[in-house]
């Protein structure tokens, strides 16, 4: 079922689900009163600065660190020497060889990037440690620099790990339908040689870092931290650091913003722990941004090469083969996930069949890529957006009519991918009828010619993506057979406390997701409270006891897992409170009872009614004579969500790898100034449909805000590297992210295709941005057809960019051929 | 003779005055953030672009990671502790809340004492005054599109109770 809702129209609801409510986050942060790791101090603790390499690949001859250990305040160095002495190499995901790949917290005799660092240093204050760092002494060797990934597989390609022997992380063949009867059956056949998406980073604007301590009683490090996916840190860290999972404990309060760039933060984290056990005090370190933009994580550079279509004559695709190559930079951390994730939109919104894709990655002389909003679908669904608006213009069809000829229909939902993926709900048409209705499609040849008249060229483009959400960690097992990873789970713990307080702590580490707010609001209704009556505790806490293998907060699930978790241990203990209830109103059974404002009585007689105060004081502070069927009430409730996944056939690289898919249609008008390539985008519409909604304000600002990333990182933010390696944009003044005056006014609309994957009928959402890179580049392109037909062939296009489509058609242009049969 | 590095600096900070030895090199975003602990003022960048650190010295709209604490010497400075009296949120604040301007939450003080200075100076901006008047400010969450009406709803004094 579908239902559609005008943008500020919200229908009236019972109860909290589903409304607006006041955000329980805002208090503490309008006030400055939020805690942000870097606010956190300690008695005595030392500040961390990190030596880093200036070249991109060298050899390290030697590191002194003499000089700087005599420097008064300070309190002690970490060199790779001792990392490789103290911690075993972090555990690789990929099969040989790239599994033979040695990554340590620090540099470990060669540097292979631009800002790895190579050395740390420890001191009384933040300048002392920078001062202290410059007096480390590094006698490097630099080496042949590898940064283009064609390149990386070439006979005379420097080689970045010796212990691999092989630039290569990972590679493999994706065959699903029939790619060659497909060929066969096509009328046309449309060729793209080259198409390239770009490197960027989503850059939350807090940076990254932890302030560690070291327990020698216990051998327990604490790290107050912005780790965004602290189970998962925690799994490649232990192992590193020779010691249980128990005794890395993770605290995380708030986090300014995180979009995936806060996943693989363990190297920085093992030398702190490092460095905090060796100098027997607390340890702090703030990474600055231009230590965030040269060497936190960058999202993935992909090349699409020898792209072929088959196409009917009346615009039907049957599918598409592509040989994908993707830069994962110097070190796989999260790799090579990355080249299996993508496969959770194999056909994006499209009734492909037939689909060959040949995926490898490598690495190169750059910054190590991980999650970035959107991580790898972005990529792959920019591809498919692309092949659908180069295809529609070299066969003269419409870019609405085309989408609309080979979209997935919403009858046929829930539709299974040619790789066994299932789209549980949707409807793409719909969804792209009201983009269109946003911007005023019905007058778009008006508007064009009134553009012509004062000399400009409008372009309309739209934007398709799918945001699928809840990880099967199975898909692992699809790169790496031998991999132990597969489901997903989240944990959240329900109490009710000794004055009837209402507690809840979540295994999700949100960065300004809200989770306090919506998980109040599900709570709440539950239990027959209002969102003022449940204190979510802020963050994750190891030692809340609230976490699992796979707690964070990454690839929209939150609505999924999370509140499916939330909702298990509610009504967990809406049981134990009505049960107790039931035995001390005299032995009523506890189906009888029910939980109204804060009370459980007796349905139909309001009047023998216990309250919550008084149900935590028995449990917890008065308790003698309870009789022993009341031996499990608790009132402290834990609940893990499991969702129903099978691990995927590994012959065939088929199954379910993801539990809903969030829809989200953008449409966007540009205005060129065909004389200089100078932009300005005049209308833009963003339409999402993540199924049920709990909190429309919130999940409204998660499409502005996905929105702006993709206008950003498809107009001009962008991470260049020169021939040798260096870093063109390394901070804020060259890497230029959207500010107030740059964006666009943004009209928003929505469709709500509830999930029938689980019970809240909620889609994970907030990746969906991906769709603003598609929808502009499609309306560049659109704009420039009357100066010689170019094609859009990059997924940034910065002002330069177009003026030199504008300069050389033909250069794009030739990119394209089309085989008439 | 040796150089001098450090000064003692006074500053008013919210209506409270602080005095401090500080090298000389100290940014003032450090001496609020560090020596005072005033933790609500945010560092996000190293180039004075952010603007996360924004707060009203003397009157004036200033970037604190570009001002030296001796620079501020004698000053009277505004931090986002300073805006709410009581606990009772301005009606800045207030609109920040209703209008979801904030996720993160991370530029918001910024972003607060630049509003808040915008407004003083102009209180009934145009749309295109109020983007002016931010854009010293990032934010990474919002694409700016509640916070400008945020403002907007301040100004008009539209905000709940």
């Amino acid at each position: 079922m579908t239902t559609i809702a005008p943008e500020g129209v919200e229908a009236p609801q019972k109860g909290f689900v589903g409304q607006s409510v006041p955000r329980k986050e805002d208090k503490r942060l309008v006030q400055g009163q939020g805690v942000f790791f870097d606010d956190v101090k300690r008695h005595g603790m030392g500040y961390v600065h990190f030596v880093r390499s200036p070249y991109a690949h060298a050899r390290i001859r030697s590191i002194d660190v003499s000089a700087a250990l005599a420097l008064e305040g300070v309190y002690g160095t970490l060199t790779g020497d001792e990392v490789a002495i103290q911690t075993d190499p972090f555990f690789e995901m990929s099969t040989p060889p790239g599994n033979e790949i040695k990554d340590y917290a620090l540099a470990v005799g060669k540097a292979r990037f631009m800002g790895e660092p190579v050395a740390a240093v420890c001191a009384a204050t933040r300048e002392l440690a920078r001062d202290a760092a410059e007096l480390i002494e590094v006698d490097y060797e630099p080496l042949p620099v590898l940064v283009d990934p064609e390149r990386a597989q070439d006979p005379d390609a420097p080689i970045l790990h010796e212990d691999a022997g092989s630039n290569v992380v990972w590679s493999g063949l994706f065959d699903w339908g029939d790619y060659d009867a497909a060929l066969a059956e096509a009328d046309r056949v449309v060729r793209i040689e080259r198409l390239h998406f770009h490197r960027f980073s989503s850059t939350p604007l807090e940076c990254s870092g932890a302030l560690v301590e070291y327990e020698r009683a216990t051998g327990q490090w604490t790290l107050y931290c912005n780790h965004q996916m602290p189970g998962v840190g925690a799994i490649w860290m232990a192992p590193s650091l020779r010691t249980g999972i128990d005794k890395l404990r993770f605290v995380t309060h708030d986090i300014g913003g995180g979009f995936g760039n806060k996943i693989t933060l363990h190297p920085y984290f093992v030398a702190l722990c490092l460095l905090a056990r060796k100098l027997n005090r607390p340890v702090h370190w703030t990474e600055w941004r231009t230590e965030q933009h040269m060497a936190n994580t960058h999202g993935n550079e992909r090349v699409f090469l020898d792209v072929e279509v088959p196409v009917k004559a009346d615009g039907t695709m049957l599918g598409f083969r592509v040989k994908a190559i993707d830069d994962a930079g110097a070190y796989p951390r999260y790799e090579p996930l990355g080249c299996i994730i993508w496969s959770q939109v194999t056909p994006g919104c499209y009734r492909w069949r037939n689909i060959r894709v040949d995926f490898t990655q490598v690495c190169t002389n750059k910054s190590p890529t991980a999650p970035n909003r959107g991580y790898s679908r972005m990529q792959h669904l920019w591809f498919t957006e692309r092949v659908i608006d180069i295809v529609g213009q070299q066969l003269g069809i419409d870019p609405v009519e085309i989408r609309k000829r080979n979209y997935i229909r919403s009858e046929e939902m829930p539709y299974e991918t040619p790789n066994g993926c299932i789209y549980d709900s949707g409807d793409y048409a719909r969804a792209l009828d009201i983009a269109l209705d946003l911007i005023g499609y019905d007058s778009i040849d008006e508007r064009r010619r009134d553009a012509e008249a004062r000399g400009r060229l409008l372009g309309v483009g739209i934007g398709s993506t799918l945001d699928s959400g809840t990880n099967n960690f199975g898909q692992s097992q699809l790169l790496n057979p031998d991999l132990q990873f597969s489901g997903n789970n989240e944990v959240a713990t329900v109490r009710l406390d000794t004055f009837g307080e209402i507690v809840v702590t979540l295994g999700t580490v949100p960065q300004g997701q809200s989770h306090e707010t919506v998980a109040s609001q599900l709570v709440a209704e539950l239990l027959g409270v209002t969102p003022d009556d449940v204190h979510v505790r802020p963050g994750h806490d190891s030692f809340f006891n609230s976490h699992a293998g796979f707690s964070g907060t990454y690839a929209s699930q939150f609505a999924v897992t999370g509140l499916e978790a939330v909702k298990g241990a509610t009504l967990a203990l809406a049981d134990q409170i009505k049960r107790l209830a039931g035995v001390i109103l005299g032995g009523v059974d506890a189906e009888d009872i029910e939980l109204v404002d804060g009370f459980a009585r007796i349905k139909g007689n309001p009047d023998a009614a216990l309250p919550f105060m008084a149900c935590g004081a028995i449990i917890n502070a008065n308790n003698a004579g309870l009789p022993p069927e009341l031996d499990d009430v608790t009132l402290n409730c834990r609940y893990v969500y499991r969702p129903p996944f099978q691990v995927p056939d590994k012959e065939r690289k088929f199954g379910n790898l993801t539990l809903t898919y969030a829809t989200q249609i953008h449409a966007c008008v540009v205005e060129v100034d065909p004389e200089t390539g100078v932009y300005e985008i005049v209308d833009y519409a963003a339409v999402d449909d993540c199924g049920k909604r709990i909190h429309p304000q919130i999940v409204e600002g998660q499409v502005h805000g996905a929105t702006a990333h993709a206008i950003g990182a498809a107009t001009h933010e962008q991470f260049p590297y020169d021939e040798d390696g260096n870093l063109l944009t390394a901070n804020f003044y060259d890497y230029h992210v959207p500010h107030a005056m740059d964006m666009p006014p943004l009209r928003t609309g929505h469709l709500e295709s509830p999930s029938p994957m689980n019970s809240l009928g909620t889609k994970g959402m907030g990746e969906g941005g991906g769709a603003g890179v598609h929808a502009f580049c499609a309306a560049i392109q659109d704009a420039l057809r009357p100066l010689g037909a170019p094609i859009v062939d990059d997924s940034c296009n910065p002002y330069h960019r177009v003026w030199e489509t504008i300069r050389d058609p033909e250069r794009s242009r030739s990119l394209v051929r089309v085989e008439t049969r | 003779m040796e150089p001098v590095t450090s000064a003692v600096v006074t500053v008013t900070v919210n209506g409270e005055t602080y005095e401090r030895e500080v090298e000389a090199r100290r940014l003032l975003v450090h001496l609020i953030r560090d020596d005072l602990d005033l933790t609500g003022t945010h560092v996000g960048c190293d180039t004075g672009s952010c603007g996360a650190c924004s707060v009203i010295v003397d009157g004036e709209l200033v970037k604190s990671c570009m001002l030296l604490a001796v620079q501020a010497d004698g000053a009277t400075i505004e931090t986002v502790e300073g805006l709410a009296q009581d606990g009772e949120l301005t009606p800045l604040q207030q609109a920040f809340s209703d209008n979801h301007a904030l996720q993160c939450g991370y530029c918001t003080p910024g972003m607060l004492m630049s509003a808040t200075y915008l407004l003083r100076n102009n209180p009934e901006p145009t749309d295109a005054e109020i983007r002016k008047g931010i854009q010293g400010n990032i934010c990474r969450c919002t694409g700016y599109v509640n916070i400008v009406k945020a403002i907007d709803a301040a100004a008009r004094g539209e905000v709940s109770a």
